[in-house]
């Protein structure tokens, strides 16, 4: 899987390295802004039912990069993958006469469902924290925005950290702060992490390019994950034609409790 | 080996379901119970979400309970009459039912709920079976005569009004107890994910004075049609009936079953109902520590409505 995905992304992007390192000579100030180069050879992802997670690579390349920063590593590159958006509510449990049950919770508004994230150091080093979160590049910096008004902040900010470790703990948020490399002077791979319990639908491959801790380029790319396998017809069943599902459930009980019963049958 | 549950969303060893529904079907073909109260703690103890534990629950009691039916219909031993009332406040049970659990779930105060449910009910049921259990052990050491029961004393349920006349069972009876006991029936099987037989057959004989010979059919008449409703019912609105899990579990439910009939047709009645009673104090108290003991985490997400 994780072979076959790097070669799938590979091919065409070897494309992009030639033009990126007829660059502008060392030293000279450049006049032309750089730029992003992402690709991607597919743009849908099959993913069995056995599917365990993998790495998903893709290459991007700099365009007009100026060679004296790329020589004192001023270019860095941050690559994320976010899923589809949704709502998520977060609950919080509180001991009520003696039982634990949850109390209060919080909806955040559209947020990934899951979130991978590759980049050359860590993104805290690459850029300050106010200009990160008005990117909303990187999991601790992500827009979580609650849904009505809520007035108690200590308390936003404990769902919004509880919302983050649940999401880190269960794999659906992933980060590696060394997931970008530059294979060349300005061709990079970036390696992201697929969860096992990746959500199907349109993701979305983000590169940003920052230089000198400024974000001078931003590319984007949809990635469709399309579920295959029969684990994965069950559940559209269940949700397309629940009916039906409903009733191929209960007949097969009643086929197995009727066939026990005459397999059984002692006369 | 593990098997990916496509409801539950997680992955399982098939031999530990196997495993479960075996010992399951073996307790209830050799207590004569449909396994459901058993069945959906374990379930849940197993990590599996208690929104597909109950509705599998369901599901699986419509396997285990058929074969069970079938024989009483062809012996004619059910009062099909009878059946058809509890049957239509069983229906309307567990319609209400499942629009609480979808409302429960919601509000995300639905594994509560289950819990509280089961801890209320196991331990009441077993404190009960075991305390007949035991004076029945007592007696039969002491070796003293059962006092005679007149099954035909009437008490308060005999003077509410719409009475029907049930031909089969020979009783002369008000249409409200018996649609009343049915709803809550069809309430506790979509909530609980079971066929509440345990709760039905002692209701029909001590407070509606059901001969007895027609109880067991008659409550498995109407658990086979409300723990299929349910199921369609959960299917539809909830989408958590787990077709895998619920295949592995009503395979060897039914065969373990098979074995628990010819081993409980050898032990003594009494034994058995103590056993029985124990067991289902254990998960009752099992299900109580979940409850009070610190959870190791406060938090948990929800995305779109869906808990995991």
């Amino acid at each position: 899987m994780r072979r076959l995905l790097r070669t799938l992304l590979l091919v065409p992007l070897l494309g992009f390295a030639a033009p990126a390192l007829a660059q502008v000579p060392m030293g000279e100030a450049s006049t032309v802004k750089e730029g992003l180069e992402i690709g991607t050879s597919t743009s849908e992802i099959a993913i069995a039912s056995d599917f365990r997670g993998a790495d998903l690579t893709i290459f991007g390349a700099l365009t007009n990069a100026d060679e004296l920063f790329l020589a004192i590593g001023q270019y860095d590159v941050v690559v994320t993958l976010e899923g589809p958006r949704d709502y998520a509510t977060v609950r919080r449990k509180e001991r009520v006469f003696g039982i634990w049950m949850n109390t209060e919770s919080m909806t955040f508004e559209q947020v990934p469902e899951s979130y991978s994230l590759a980049s050359t150091r860590q993104i805290d080093s690459i850029d300050e924290a106010p200009s990160l979160n008005n990117i909303g590049v990187g999991i601790a910096h992500m827009p979580l925005n609650p849904v009505g008004y809520i007035s108690d902040s200590g308390s936003i900010r404990e769902f919004r950290d509880a919302y983050r470790r649940l999401k880190l703990a269960n794999g659906l948020y992933q980060r590696d702060t060394s997931g970008v490399q530059f294979v060349s002077s300005s061709l990079f791979r970036a390696s992201l992490k697929l969860p096992a319990n990746i959500p199907d639908g349109i993701h979305m491959v983000r590169a940003y390019l920052f230089k000198g801790g400024q974000l001078i380029a931003q590319r984007e790319l949809p990635l469709r994950v399309v579920k295959t396998g029969i684990e994965q017809a069950i559940t559209d069943a269940a949700h397309e034609r629940p009916f039906a599902y409903g009733f191929l459930c209960v007949l097969i009980a009643v086929v197995t409790g009727w066939g026990a019963s005459l397999l059984f049958r002692k006369d | 080996m593990t098997v990916y549950l496509p409801i539950a969303e997680l992955s399982v060893n098939i031999f530990i379901i196997l495993g479960m529904g075996a010992a399951v079907g073996f307790l209830s073909g050799m207590f004569g119970v449909g396994g459901g109260f058993l069945i959906t703690p374990l379930l849940i103890f197993y990590n599996i979400p208690p929104v597909v534990a109950v509705a599998t629950g369901a599901n699986q009691v419509v396997a285990s309970s058929i074969s069970g039916a079938i024989t009483h219909f062809r012996r004619g031993t059910l009062d099909m009459k009878l059946g058809c009332v509890l049957l239509v406040g069983g229906l309307a049970g567990a319609t209400a039912g499942v629009w609480v659990f979808s409302w429960l779930r919601r509000v995300g105060q639905l594994d509560l709920f289950i819990s509280i449910l089961y801890v209320v009910l196991l331990s009441t049921i077993g404190a009960l079976m075991l305390q007949e259990s035991l004076r029945a052990l007592r007696r039969a050491r002491n070796k003293e005569q059962l006092p005679l029961k007149r099954p035909g004393q009437h008490n308060w349920v005999h003077r509410l009004p719409l009475k029907m006349r049930f031909k089969k069972s020979k009783i002369y009876l008000s249409a409200i107890p018996v649609v009343a006991l049915g709803f809550g029936i069809g309430v506790l099987t979509s909530i609980m994910g079971v066929g509440g037989g345990f709760i039905m057959v002692p209701a029909m004989i001590y407070l509606l004075r059901i001969p007895t010979s027609v109880v067991v059919g008659t409550s498995l008449f109407q658990i086979i049609f409300v723990t299929a409703y349910t199921t369609m019912v959960q299917a539809a609105t909830n989408y958590s009936v787990d077709i895998v899990l619920a295949t592995i579990l009503m395979v060897a439910g039914v065969i373990g079953a098979q074995y628990g009939v010819r081993v409980g047709q050898k032990l003594r009645g009494e034994q058995l109902r103590a056993l029985l009673a124990l067991l289902v104090l254990a998960v009752g108290i099992r299900l109580a520590i979940g409850l009070i003991v610190t959870p190791e985490e406060i938090y948990s997400v929800a995305v779109g409505g869906l808990s995991y």
